[in-house]
């Protein structure tokens, strides 16, 4: 693959991110599907590389998920938000950063409104007065969490225990990455790399030893689309987008995909159990899935954490054989203990897709 | 309710009011590039340029149409339209203010896709009311959710020990994974919703699918319950 000009494009869309004193939000979706990546960015930025990350347990959704689910006027959410940053600027800190792609985008589409529409911001500085009694600055910096583990990728390199190497033959893994929709196609200077080339998640692969995946579909939406998944009648809409994007890939053999967005792991995953479910079809060897991972769990994995810390028993794609092909060595049998190896059982297997 | 009571005079002008519609329209060339890169007019009978393009011609009888319609809650809200279109407009966004007028005036009511407003608004803002969140494990059963798999089932049935298994602190004090937001940080949130419109929205999808309800000779559970689940197959391209 020739890639110079695709690194020409990446390279004209950087964003400045500060090293330091970042105030944190948390996502609606990963705090339920994937809580332990945001136990592991925590674990990253303030015990591994010594970071100030300050969050407040005052802080709510920004209520982006309803937003596009069209059922909260826009004055709402952007008074929701209002909220958020009012709380920041009474914390003290101008950088802020969330942990979900959907709140990345509410909070670049807010600001960009607010800068077009002045009036508008002042109105809902008024409704946040008359609601909270409360004011605030709008951040110095926003970006998101993937941006800041994407400026420490090397750092993290520096300290890894393992990389995105097969161990047997010595080649890089070919990793697929996906960005999530929101993060750059609306705002494309705001994400690194852009909307085109987003360099954000190819950067840590390319840090970390791996060797990014190119195909058709790469930039196909997950399937999400936020009503046609919440709503029973619709999920046909959302397997159908995940459906494409694998049969997309699957010539090019990947070892695993590292996603960006609180939903996209979520329905990379699971899509994978359902289309093997109804169709018999699996993407990875030997009846396996391709292993889908957040941004923190694959960090996390090349520091050398338990797998089961990271949460990868979550995942209904079995992990091992990427763990196996990178020299992850791991417990089978702790994989579905509770805290203090308490016995909660474990998981039915599926009738279809391999699962360990 | 009737939603003939609060109809404006031009619906074109009312669209012009939302800040989504004056950022995401501008003149439309009907080229068409975002029905070819939109992800919802593969799977479904589904034209972005289309729906730009009637709304282009201010034609109010057409635009309540659309607005009754199941066409325009086909889209994903993905905006892979927006970094397309050759033009700087934002189909997606005209979507979203088309919607919002449709939520509005009850006219979303008249379609099958359209009534799945009442089962979305009362999942989603009743998790932000009651808890502080869009999605919480108390809402988000795996029986409405089985394609969640096994796993998930697994999660749920031990939920308390799986989640502290994952570090979260959930329904606790202080921050962290699925803390229990304060209560006086929910009381900001429903000051919020009353100072903004999004108690007033949910009163008027409530009414109006009452309404809508009783002319189909159903109860509001079954109502519900069919708006969430059913899906006839005249939406789909294949």
């Amino acid at each position: 693959m020739i890639t110079e000009g695709k690194q020409k494009i990446w390279s004209d869309y950087q964003k400045e991110i500060p090293d330091d004193h970042w105030y944190y939000v948390r996502s609606c979706i990963r705090q339920n599907f994937f809580p332990a990546s945001e136990k592991m960015f925590t674990e990253i930025t303030q015990k591994v590389l010594g970071k100030d990350l300050y969050e407040t347990p005052h802080h709510t959704t920004c209520g982006g998920i309803a937003y596009h689910c069209d059922t909260i006027p826009q004055e709402t959410v952007m008074t929701i938000v209002a909220r958020q940053f009012a709380l920041m600027t009474e914390a003290g800190y101008e950088n802020y950063v969330p942990s979900c792609i959907t709140s990345f985008g509410n909070y670049c589409e807010i600001l960009e409104t607010w800068h077009e529409f002045p009036e508008l911001e002042a109105k809902i500085r008024e409704n946040l007065w008359k609601a909270c009694k409360r004011e605030f600055k709008k951040p110095k910096y926003l970006a998101h969490t993937s941006d800041l583990i994407y400026h420490w990728r090397n750092a993290i390199a520096a300290k890894a225990k393992h990389h995105l190497v097969n161990k047997e033959t010595g080649e890089p893994l070919k990793i697929v990455e996906h960005i999530g929709c929101h993060y750059a196609k609306m705002f494309p200077s705001k994400g690194v790399g852009g909307a085109e080339y987003p360099y954000v998640l190819a950067g840590m692969v390319e840090s970390w030893g791996g060797q990014v995946v190119d195909y058709p579909e790469r930039r196909h939406c997950c399937g999400y689309g936020f009503r046609q998944y919440h709503v029973k009648a619709n999920r046909g809409y959302s397997v159908s987008n995940t459906h494409k994007k694998f049969e997309s890939m699957e010539p090019f053999h990947p070892d695993a995909i590292i996603t960006n967005c609180p939903g996209c792991p979520y329905f990379l995953d699971r899509w994978q159990y359902v289309i093997a479910e109804q169709t018999g079809k699996t993407y990875g060897k030997d009846g396996f899935g391709i292993p889908v991972f957040t941004y923190e769990e694959m960090a996390g994995i090349i520091l050398g954490y338990d797998p089961w810390d990271l949460g990868l028993q979550l995942h209904q794609v079995a992990v091992e054989p990427f763990l196996d092909k990178i020299g992850v060595e791991y417990d089978p049998k702790a994989k579905y203990l509770g805290m203090n190896k308490e016995d909660i059982m474990r998981p039915e297997l599926p009738k279809s897709i391999k699962c360990c | 309710m009737n939603n003939k009571d609060n109809k404006p005079k031009n619906l074109y002008e009312e669209l012009c009011k939302d800040y989504r519609f004056k950022e995401g329209f501008h003149t439309c060339i009907n080229c068409g590039t975002c029905t070819a890169i939109c992800p919802a007019a593969e799977f479904y009978k589904y034209d972005p340029r289309k729906i730009v393009s009637i709304v282009q011609t201010r034609d109010d009888q057409q635009i309540e149409e659309l607005l009754k319609s199941d066409t325009i809650w086909y889209c994903g809200e993905c905006m892979s339209c927006v970094t397309r279109c050759p033009r700087k407009n934002g189909p997606g966004l005209v979507i979203i203010a088309l919607r919002d007028l449709s939520a509005r005036l009850g006219y979303f009511t008249e379609s099958e896709k359209g009534r799945q407003l009442l089962p979305l608004t009362h999942i989603m803002t009743g998790n932000i009311l009651n808890y502080g969140y869009c999605v919480h494990p108390k809402s988000f059963k795996w029986e409405d959710h089985k394609e969640s798999g096994p796993v998930w089932k697994w999660h749920t049935e031990h939920l308390e020990q799986s989640l502290a298994r994952q570090g979260a602190n959930y329904m606790g004090d202080g921050p962290g994974i699925l803390r229990k937001i304060p209560q006086e940080s929910l009381d900001e949130l429903k000051a919020i919703f009353d100072v903004t419109g999004g108690t007033e929205r949910i009163r008027i999808v409530e009414e109006y699918s009452k309404a809508k309800a009783e002319e189909m000779g159903m109860d509001m559970e079954e109502y519900e319950r069919q708006a969430f689940e059913y899906c006839s197959d005249k939406h789909f391209n294949h």
